[in-house]
């Protein structure tokens, strides 16, 4: 594959709850499997899925947390959040599991007209 | 779809991948390769030993790609790189070699 | 009446209705467990219902989103046995959808 895009997943949906956020991670990987320019943006409940200490035993699903680990193999170091997301759930960025950047609601907007693809989940 | 070996049934999908992760052990791998037509030596069991280790640690099957790389960083650039791997497994070193890894097929593996 | 909620509080009104609405007790399940977290805008909601209701909060779920250790104070934690005794004590209950 010769054309490289800039693609930009927007996640939005706490994990567990629904399949969208494990749906997104697995086309997220793939994209990059497909050297494509990948960003992740994570707003509103989508903050949720980065909250780290996930002990999924008791409910029988695959973690994510330490699925996270794997995204800078795959080449993917751009990981946006919204700090006012994480702020209105008692969040900040200590609590989540790998390092990203917290922008504001308007920067990420930005990026976002940037992008040749946008992917929402 | 399924798998017989030694009087134990083993729950496969409709292209020989292992259901249950916990299933799996040397026997079955062994079996897996035969079916797949690969010999398994000291080398091969390496990169199944490592995309073990790569599930557990990211519970992910990796791309070929990142598997390369991965591969390259841990046991040395003269191993990182696909015409080894190819050589190892002819058709396709995630796709073939996660099925004798007892892991799903590959995240990105069309 | 026992109220059980499986959607996020951030993400749709579904614990704001069955608070409005009834009284008894609230059983926080799935994403609905975000609303047992300290520290959030949804925390103001749960302990002003308290005069009102019981609330808990199903364990697995808490400790699946890494919340266990930030559960607001007065939710209680329960099992799924205790899920089974709470509908078995309420002599009617609604899932809120």
């Amino acid at each position: 594959m010769s054309t490289t895009k800039q693609f930009m997943f927007v996640n939005r949906k706490a994990p567990y709850g629904t399949i969208y956020a494990w749906e997104a991670l697995e086309v997220v990987l793939i994209a990059a499997a497909f050297e494509q320019d990948v960003s992740l943006a994570f707003l509103d409940d989508g903050v949720f899925q980065l909250k780290k200490g996930h002990q999924t035993k008791g409910i029988e699903v695959k973690a994510f947390e330490k699925t996270w680990g794997a995204l800078e193999d795959y080449d993917i170091t751009k990981l946006y959040v919204d700090g006012d997301s994480l702020k209105e759930r008692g969040l900040t960025a200590d609590d989540l599991a790998i390092p990203v950047e917290v922008l504001s609601r308007a920067e990420i907007g930005k990026l976002m007209e940037e992008q040749d693809v946008l992917l929402s989940f | 779809m399924g798998i017989e070996l030694n009087g134990k049934s083993y729950e496969t999908d409709e292209e020989g991948y292992l259901i249950n992760l916990g299933d799996w052990n040397e026997e079955i791998a062994a079996y897996l390769a035969q079916q797949e037509g690969v010999n398994m030596t000291e080398q091969h069991w390496e990169v199944i030993n490592f995309l073990r280790d790569y599930y557990n640690e990211f519970q992910i099957a990796p791309a070929v790609r990142v598997l390369t790389k991965a591969i390259g960083k841990k046991l040395g650039p003269e191993k990182g790189n696909s015409q080894y791997l190819y050589e190892l497994f002819p058709y396709g070193p995630a796709k073939q070699a996660c099925k004798i890894a007892g892991l799903p097929k590959p995240t990105g593996c069309v | 009446m026992l109220h059980i909620i499986n959607k996020s509080p951030y993400d749709r009104p579904a614990l704001d209705s069955a608070l409005n609405t009834g009284e008894g007790a609230i059983l926080l399940i799935e994403d609905g467990v975000y609303a047992a977290a300290k520290g959030g805008a949804a925390e103001a909601k749960i302990k002003a219902a308290q005069g009102k209701f019981k609330v808990y909060a199903l364990q697995a779920d808490l400790e699946a989103r890494g919340l266990a250790d930030r559960v607001t104070d007065g939710v209680t934690a329960v099992d799924y046995g205790g899920f089974v005794d709470l509908v078995a004590e309420y002599k009617t209950n609604q899932s809120w959808l």
